[in-house]
């Protein structure tokens, strides 16, 4: 019971993770239906910036804990933003109305040129990082075994929950969100009625990197190593959890990767650590095949 | 003499939308039979109840050809054009990429198919291929003629006038030697001299007269311009708002005061049926 | 580009534009490229700072930028065709000539002097993509069902022999029909599952596949040997006759009566996935011009269409994906024989993005342009050797840039498969990609 709890604790940790980054992948897809390949890479640039962030703030010896890393969450956000803008600029734009393989296998291109970006910039090693935040509590005992919360948990639950709710509000509330709507819905009518279409689209991966950006920033303090590669898997698992939760859907995209979340650190706890990535892209293909439109998305009918 | 095509107590539900109640009618052999109604009558749904894009909600669908009797609403779509149901789209369906000869040989594809020896036979070049791939050109050549198709043969489907496309659409679906064409909006998007021509057309194909070679066949067509169907048809059927409300030969149909009421009382036009 | 386009300062709007780019530049690059983080000697890391790089890098863009919008603006200015236009006659004209020449150079290869073991390995490998290209274009170019999973029937293939060999002993020539049909069973089971998805989602199915079977080859220690792989595979012979070193009774050079040579063996190889590519080739020309290969066409142009022309779309999909992964299944075959060591390594994603690019850079459905695709990028990708880690980084960029400058690939054109008159080739326009 006790060591289902503390599995429970970490899945929705890990699940957050996915979920920030799901929200990207279902929000690109919404609005030009493509599957932005290179989004995991963005997570993984988001992670490096946040390390590179780090090291700066920490080594001037300027600031420490929470001050820290939010400016820390800050810089990433801003720096990875920029790079989602411009992969969107360069390798996206040119091709809109193009045909439909062309984006992506530029956006393939595109994270294949992410990875080895950050590996010749930044060298192949792992980088590994002294733990920032530490302590947390104990919340039960069940013999030798001690239900751990810790604060990083904590402080990746309560942030992702906070940026979200930001963002929903964005999305649902301001006129921002609505031309983000229009275009997901229709986007020559959209521009016919006056929207800058390909302004919003700009701002859609500029939101969706931003938030890969805190995923990656919270994926480097949990897991305190990082590398070029890790862009690769956990954008699919992310993928995985836009899709299970409903393409298209912002509380899908969240919902998707708590499931993931839970069902990878449960398999993980239970089964075989080995085959924890097979339990993952066999889930992603149950899905699509039993139940293409994921747990809150809408159907469609074809049109004969 | 037995009707071709039976549908009886056909209905389609959408969620808690039903776009056909409860129709039935019979369609005669080696006549055409029209089914009629303004936009959002459920015409369309029928349609593609009886073409098998659709699997109706409950109703049956039954095709009698060639003293067989098929339920055509319990066959997979794509055997419902192998029990001899060939069908148009209202927005034309063809292969653009390739050649107006190739789309009638696609149509082929079963006889084809079967002459490859399912493919083996034909890699390996065996001669009995050539013949049937001959017979099919032929065919297809034939078509092509009796639509004034021919001297487009080698040009991209994609690339042919709207009008020509449509023809096309004929050929392709009569190159499976259907039993009942059915047409959707066929003449749609037409200009009034295509439109006679095509109306030419389709009483040649009732009569076997369209092409060397073919069987005659039935058809049956759904439209909403009256004026095509009341110079064609040899029956026709009304709907509105998912039911029938007349069903008879073109003069009584346009005397008929309730289809008259439904085409002129245009007002609720905009009802929720789906087209 | 409207007609009452004014007249701008083309300088100065070019400058401007450039400025904005080095600006966007110096964004991307202070951060990832200016501050390396090291390993420092305590095992922390620690900064190491390289401005210079980083203004090197804006100077860089700044200038490809300003070179860029001056050519176009400089371009909209003239009048008249483009160059691309201009080249489109003359190439499409001698592109009948291309494939015979490349077919002629293709078999005379060993043959050339100054040819050696290295061009020779070189030659191997890029018959090698060009058939996974082919195999792959069944399945993307002809059928449309876009597969970004594919090294997963390499794989499988390349394990069949490997371990029906170790296993069981059996020879090469045994195994190989043996891992073509058993990479086709897969392709079916494959198959199966994903024929009601379409598209993204097909990539994306396919895609988790390929890693399933990558990950189970990984973690199947006792069978597979994990990560080790599988080495020792033995060698192809030649109808009996053995490759050895040494010469000896029984062994190739001995029965011709040649001197031993290593080269034997490599040119032997070299022809052997000649052969295996030009089999590859002439099926699937011989099933486009049949109804098969037409259906799959079909099938790729408009699906609903085909249900009402009483096309079992269920067996034309499969068929593709099992004759797909066939040929897919002889290359792996081929693959473990020549390199005689095989590990989960050499089946990761990134071969399957390489033969999908190959595929769409070429010209989905063309096999001369994916036969050039494999080519140029494969060779290119050798010929860059000395760029060692900058070589990845350069070859996604060329996706990129390739996709941009011709997003049909470099054939984008279709052939008719049986004419009346004169066969005209159909332009890329016209030719639909499939949804599926």
């Amino acid at each position: 019971m006790a060591y289902a709890l503390q599995q429970l604790i970490n899945g929705v940790s890990l699940g957050m993770i996915y979920g920030l980054i799901a929200i990207g992948y279902t929000m690109v897809y919404g609005i030009i239906g493509m599957i932005n390949f290179a989004h995991g890479d963005i997570f993984m640039v988001g992670a490096f910036l946040s390390l590179i962030g780090l090291l700066l703030i920490t080594s001037g010896g300027m600031l420490d804990g929470t001050a820290a890393i939010i400016l820390v969450l800050a810089l990433s956000m801003v720096f990875t933003a920029l790079y989602g803008w411009t992969v969107e600029r360069v390798a996206y734009r040119p091709l809109r109305g193009s045909f439909r393989l062309a984006p992506l296998i530029s956006a393939i291109g595109m994270s294949i040129v992410l990875q080895n970006y950050v590996q010749v910039a930044q060298g192949a090693r792992v980088k590994p990082i002294e733990p920032v935040v530490q302590g947390g509590f104990t919340l039960m005992r069940d013999g030798s075994f001690a239900v751990q919360l810790s604060t990083m948990q904590i402080l990746i639950i309560t942030t992702t929950l906070a940026i979200l709710a930001i963002f929903t509000w964005l999305v649902t509330r301001t006129p921002l969100g609505r031309a983000m709507r229009a275009c997901e819905q229709d986007r020559r009518m959209a521009s016919l009625l006056g929207i800058d279409t390909d302004r919003t689209i700009s701002v859609t991966f500029v939101i969706g990197a931003s938030l890969a950006a805190v995923a990656g920033t919270m994926y480097l303090l949990r897991y305190g190593v990082i590398d070029f590669y890790i862009g690769f898997l956990v954008g699919v698992k992310a993928f995985t959890a836009a899709v299970l939760g409903g393409i298209g859907s912002l509380p899908g995209a969240v919902l998707g990767g708590l499931l993931i979340g839970l069902i990878e650190t449960f398999w993980s706890a239970y089964f075989s650590v080995q085959y924890k990535d097979v339990a993952a892209f066999s889930i992603l293909i149950l899905t699509l095949v039993f139940m293409p439109t994921g747990l809150l998305g809408r159907a469609e009918v074809e049109k004969v | 003499m037995a009707p071709i095509l039976t549908v009886e107590n056909l209905t389609m539900r959408f969620g808690g939308l039903t776009a056909v109640r409860d129709v039935s009618f019979a369609a005669a052999p080696g006549a055409i039979t029209a089914v009629i109604g303004p936009n959002g009558a459920g015409k369309t749904t029928m349609f593609n109840c009886i073409t098998g894009f659709y699997r109706p909600t409950s109703g049956s669908l039954t095709l009698r050809h060639e003293g067989r009797e098929v339920a055509l609403h319990r066959l997979a779509g794509h055997r419902i054009a192998r029990a001899g149901v060939a069908r148009t789209f209202q927005n034309v369906r063809l292969f653009a990429g390739m050649t107006a000869l190739e789309n009638l040989l696609v149509a082929q594809h079963r006889t084809l198919m079967a002459a490859t020896g399912f493919g083996i036979g034909a890699v390996l070049g065996l001669s009995g291929y050539h013949a049937a791939e001959q017979a099919a050109i032929g065919r297809a050549t034939a078509w092509l003629e009796a639509c004034g198709l021919i001297d487009r043969a080698d040009d991209p489907a994609g690339s042919l006038p709207y009008g020509a496309q449509r023809r096309l659409e004929i050929a392709r679906a009569m190159c499976t030697e259907p039993a009942l064409l059915c047409l959707d909006e066929p003449a749609a998007g037409l200009n009034p001299r295509e439109s006679l021509a095509l109306g030419e057309l389709l009483r040649a194909i009732r009569d076997g007269k369209a092409a060397e070679g073919a069987a005659p066949c039935s058809i049956l067509l759904i439209e909403h311009d009256m004026g095509v169907v009341m110079g064609i048809s040899d029956h026709i059927v009304v709907l509105d708002h998912g039911s029938k409300i007349a069903d008879g030969p073109p003069a009584a149909i346009r005397a008929d005061d309730k289809v008259i009421a439904a085409y002129l009382g245009e007002g609720d036009e905009d009802e929720e049926g789906a087209a | 580009m409207s007609l009452a386009r004014t007249r701008r300062p083309v300088l100065g709007a070019a400058l401007k534009d450039a400025g904005l780019a080095a600006l966007v530049a110096a964004g991307l690059f202070l951060p990832m490229v200016g501050l390396r983080t090291d390993v420092g000697p305590t095992g922390a890391l620690f900064l190491r700072t390289r401005w210079t790089d980083v203004l090197l890098l804006m100077a860089i863009v700044f200038a490809g930028r300003f070179l860029l919008r001056f050519w176009q603006e400089w371009r909209a200015e003239r009048h008249g065709p483009s160059v691309q236009k201009r080249l489109a006659g003359p190439l499409s004209r001698s592109g009948r000539f291309v494939a015979p020449v490349l077919l002629l150079f293709a078999l005379l290869l060993p043959a050339i002097p100054g040819i050696g073991r290295y061009e020779l390995d070189l030659g191997i490998l890029v018959l090698t993509y060009v058939m996974l290209g082919w195999g792959l274009n069944i399945v993307v170019g002809l059928a449309g069902l876009l597969d970004l999973g594919y090294v997963a029937f390499y794989a499988v293939g390349a394990y069949s022999y490997a371990l029906l060999a170790q296993y069981f002993g059996l020879s090469f020539w045994i195994c190989l029909p043996l891992a073509g049909l058993l990479a086709a069973f897969w392709g079916i089971l494959l198959g199966f599952p994903v024929l009601r998805l379409r598209g993204d989602y097909l990539a994306i199915v396919t895609l988790g596949f390929g890693e399933i079977i990558r990950l189970v080859l990984l973690n199947w220690v006792s069978l597979t040997g994990g990560p080790n792989g599988i080495s020792g595979i033995p060698r192809p012979s030649f109808f009996g006759l053995a490759f050895t070193a040494g010469g000896g009774p029984g062994s190739f050079a001995d029965f011709f009566g040649l001197e031993p040579s290593p080269t034997h063996r490599v040119v032997f190889l070299y022809y052997l996935i000649l052969a295996l590519a030009l089999l590859t080739n002439w099926v699937t020309l011989r099933l486009r011009r049949q109804p098969l290969g037409r259906a799959w066409e079909a099938m790729r142009e408009d699906e609903i269409a085909c249900r009402s022309l009483g096309i079992n779309i269920t067996t034309t999909k499969l068929t593709a994906f099992a004759l797909g992964a066939m040929f897919g299944g002889f290359a792996g075959a081929f693959f473990a024989t020549r390199q005689a060591f095989i590990s989960p390594e050499s089946f990761t994603f990134i071969e399957s993005a390489i033969i999908l690019a190959i595929v769409v850079l070429g010209g989905l459905g063309s096999q001369l342009g994916v036969a050039i695709a494999a080519l140029v990028l494969i060779g290119g990708f050798e010929v860059f050797r000395d760029l060692q880690e900058w070589r990845m980084l350069v070859f996604g960029a060329a996706m990129v840039l390739i996709m941009i400058w011709k997003p049909r690939g470099l054939v984008g054109s279709r052939n008719p498969t049986v004419a009346l008159g004169e066969k005209r080739t159909i332009s890329a326009a016209m030719v639909a990609e499939g949804r599926g």
